[in-house]
């Protein structure tokens, strides 16, 4: 029996937000039961993907320990997060997982030299005691991320490109040293001619650097160009997960499936296919608030008990999938 | 007979602080024309001038921005203009929303969030064209937003009750209500996923097929051009770097940065290493001598450092500006 702790292992989580007062008002669950762990010696790149208001960034403010869980519990290296409650264990977890956030221009402020966060960083989590002892390491950092401090130091974020700044973005994450890396997004503000640069920074960081790292986006194309297994999210719910080859080559669940084709195709001679006519989702209220499987409004192969009872996770192969048409 | 044409068009930002005086040359020497019934895209990396182009062309022309060269003609049936010198009065009274609408990328931003969708339009319509029968303007709202694909529930809600994607095809609803010649869409789909992006641009689609108007499709998302798009220009800092009908673009593009845009895109079931270019795009304060695209150009010759590009006429429909095509080592 392997006993050793997961890197990550996430167990039946579930986050329910309340709005209205307390005698009356609506419950949502934006997380609804969802497990999933990375391994510890072996780095991955795990992609939480979905539309706006598929719950991926509630998940990802758990994993960051910025929100707790309503039920289910979420273990790093085998210690829950809902026992850390120290000031001095929180920061040891920060050191070990690290975000990278969506917009690099919002990330850091326009008034002050971008140099200053990666010398902060070191200093705050006891890398180095002074400025001065923390520019190696800063340095080091920058060097992994293709850049170095000569061509940050005393500039402001408008003077460097997007791609740049994202890149000085994950070095900040790097300096201590993290087991884990959130990306949020990381990609969708960056310009396509530097979109590339970044996404093969992370497949660089999980081969040289033993960095997993979790990357949350809606963009199944550069998801599938480095990810290494994938979730797919809707309103809550991770309806397929599995090895990225198998669920985007040929995705089971009808909403995979959907999602696959809508991806606009850099090939003009395919558009036939896309052009297709769809039908859109309700609003987002009322598809959380359906009991049964949410996507049953919009599922092609709806059936009746779709709309009475929660799908179960079936397990087709290597991958699991929420919908009766497997079970 | 063009319904648009712009001849060698520059237009910068000139800005004077304390004596320092700065232009930034964000659309320079452009040219093209935009035709009835088709849906042309503008494909560009952020700061490229896409939307100072946009700008231009619908006469929102405010300092610091100035048209510095060149002429915008519209030709609306009879109706000819000169956008550079017409007045503000008339743009207002004849041309927007009648003739040139604008679809925007936060439809949030568009529609009045403390009040119901209805009263929107209710004030959009009677800026331009005074509502005197309220019942009359409720059906016939009715009917157009019917004929996009909404129901009448939705004249009934406040912004926020509705999706990202019923947002911006009210957006479109709104822009169409005076059935325009040209509808400018500035990445209307860019904040939305993928599901959604696929129906509001089938419902552009739609819209264009149905009344055979002109679209003008601007984003950076080149994937959406090679679905959506009959024509495609594809920018760089300021300056056309290629147009062509979109199968050509695709096929056969000539300009290194148009082949670079092309293959760099990764597509599902292919997983080799993708290289991104090398540096970035130039500031417009500053930008390089010679061709604008030179410093990261891997195919660079002596010549691009020096002399800016003519546009060749490569094919009846394909233009491209680039120093290797014209010697023929492309």
């Amino acid at each position: 029996m392997n006993t050793e702790p997961k890197l990550l292992d996430v167990q039946h989580v579930t986050v329910e937000f309340h709005t209205g007062n307390i005698f009356s008002g609506t419950r949502m669950v934006a997380v609804n039961d969802i497990s999933f762990s990375l391994e510890r010696d072996k780095p991955e790149i795990y992609t939480l993907a979905g539309e706006s208001g598929s719950g991926k960034t509630t998940l990802s403010r758990l994993l960051l320990r910025d929100l707790d869980p309503t039920t289910g519990n979420v273990f790093f290296e085998g210690r829950n997060l809902a026992t850390i409650r120290k000031r001095s264990d929180f920061k040891e977890f920060m050191k070990k997982v690290q975000p990278v956030f969506q917009n690099p221009f919002e990330t850091f402020s326009p008034l002050r030299h971008v140099d200053t966060y990666l010398f902060e960083t070191a200093i705050n989590f006891g890398m180095a005691p002074n400025q001065r002892a923390a520019a190696p390491i800063v340095d080091e950092a920058l060097h992994n991320v293709g850049l170095s401090l000569d061509e940050v130091a005393k500039r402001y974020p408008h003077e460097l490109s997007g791609g740049q700044i994202q890149r000085v973005s994950v070095a900040r994450a790097l300096i201590p040293h993290p087991r884990l890396i959130l990306a949020d997004e990381p990609v969708s503000m960056v310009d396509a001619s530097l979109r590339m640069e970044i996404v093969n920074l992370f497949r660089k960081l999980r081969d040289e650097q033993q960095v997993s790292v979790i990357y949350v986006t809606h963009d199944l194309a550069t998801a599938y160009y480095i990810s290494d297994r994938i979730a797919i999210m809707l309103r809550g719910y991770v309806v397929e997960s599995g090895p990225v080859e198998a669920v985007l080559d040929n995705p089971l669940h009808p909403y995979s499936q959907l999602l696959k084709a809508s991806i606009p195709k850099p090939q003009p001679t395919e558009k036939a296919a896309w052009a297709a006519h769809i039908d859109l989702g309700a609003t987002e209220v009322k598809e959380y608030g359906r009991v049964g499987c949410k996507f049953a409004g919009r599922c092609p192969h709806v059936m009746d008990i779709c709309r009475k009872a929660d799908p179960p996770d079936v397990q087709v192969e290597q991958r699991t999938v929420k919908c009766y048409l497997y079970g | 007979m063009p319904l648009l044409s712009v001849q060698n068009l520059s237009a910068y930002y000139q800005t004077e602080v304390y004596g320092v005086s700065r232009t930034v040359r964000a659309v320079d020497g452009v040219s093209f024309e935009l035709y009835p019934n088709e849906i042309y895209g503008v494909a560009g990396e952020s700061s490229c001038g896409k939307t100072t182009l946009i700008k231009v062309i619908s006469g929102s022309i405010k300092p610091p921005l100035k048209a510095h060269a060149g002429s915008v003609n519209f030709q609306f049936g009879a109706y000819e203009i000169d956008m550079l010198k017409i007045s503000q009065a008339e743009l207002r009274e004849n041309i927007r929303w009648k003739e040139i609408s604008y679809v925007m990328q936060g439809s949030m931003s568009v529609l009045n969030p403390v009040r119901k969708v209805i009263k929107t339009f209710e004030d959009i319509v009677d800026s331009h064209q005074p509502i005197t029968n309220k019942k009359l303007f409720l059906a016939e709202t009715q009917a157009h937003i019917n004929r996009l694909g909404l129901t009448d529930d939705v004249l009934d809600a406040y912004p926020h009750q509705l999706s990202g994607g019923m947002r911006q095809r009210v957006a479109i609803a709104l822009a169409t209500v005076f059935h325009p010649s040209l509808i400018i869409a500035d990445e209307p789909t860019t904040a939305l996923d993928v599901v959604v992006q696929r129906g509001v641009l089938q419902t552009i689609k739609e819209i264009q097929a149905e009344s055979g108007n002109t679209v003008l499709l601007v984003t950076h998302d080149i994937a959406v051009h090679a679905n959506v798009a009959d024509r495609l220009m594809i920018m760089y800092a300021g300056r056309i770097a290629e147009e062509a009908p979109t199968e050509n673009i695709f096929a056969a593009p000539l300009h290194p940065y148009t082949q670079h845009l092309v293959s760099s895109l990764p597509v599902i079931g292919e997983r080799s290493t993708k290289a991104s270019l090398k540096g970035a795009p130039p500031n417009l304060a500053n930008p390089p001598a010679g061709c604008r695209f030179h410093p990261r150009c891997p195919l660079a010759i002596d010549i691009c450092r020096t002399d800016v590009p003519e546009m060749l006429q490569v094919a009846a429909r394909h233009r491209v500006a680039c120093h290797l095509v014209k010697d023929g080592s492309q």
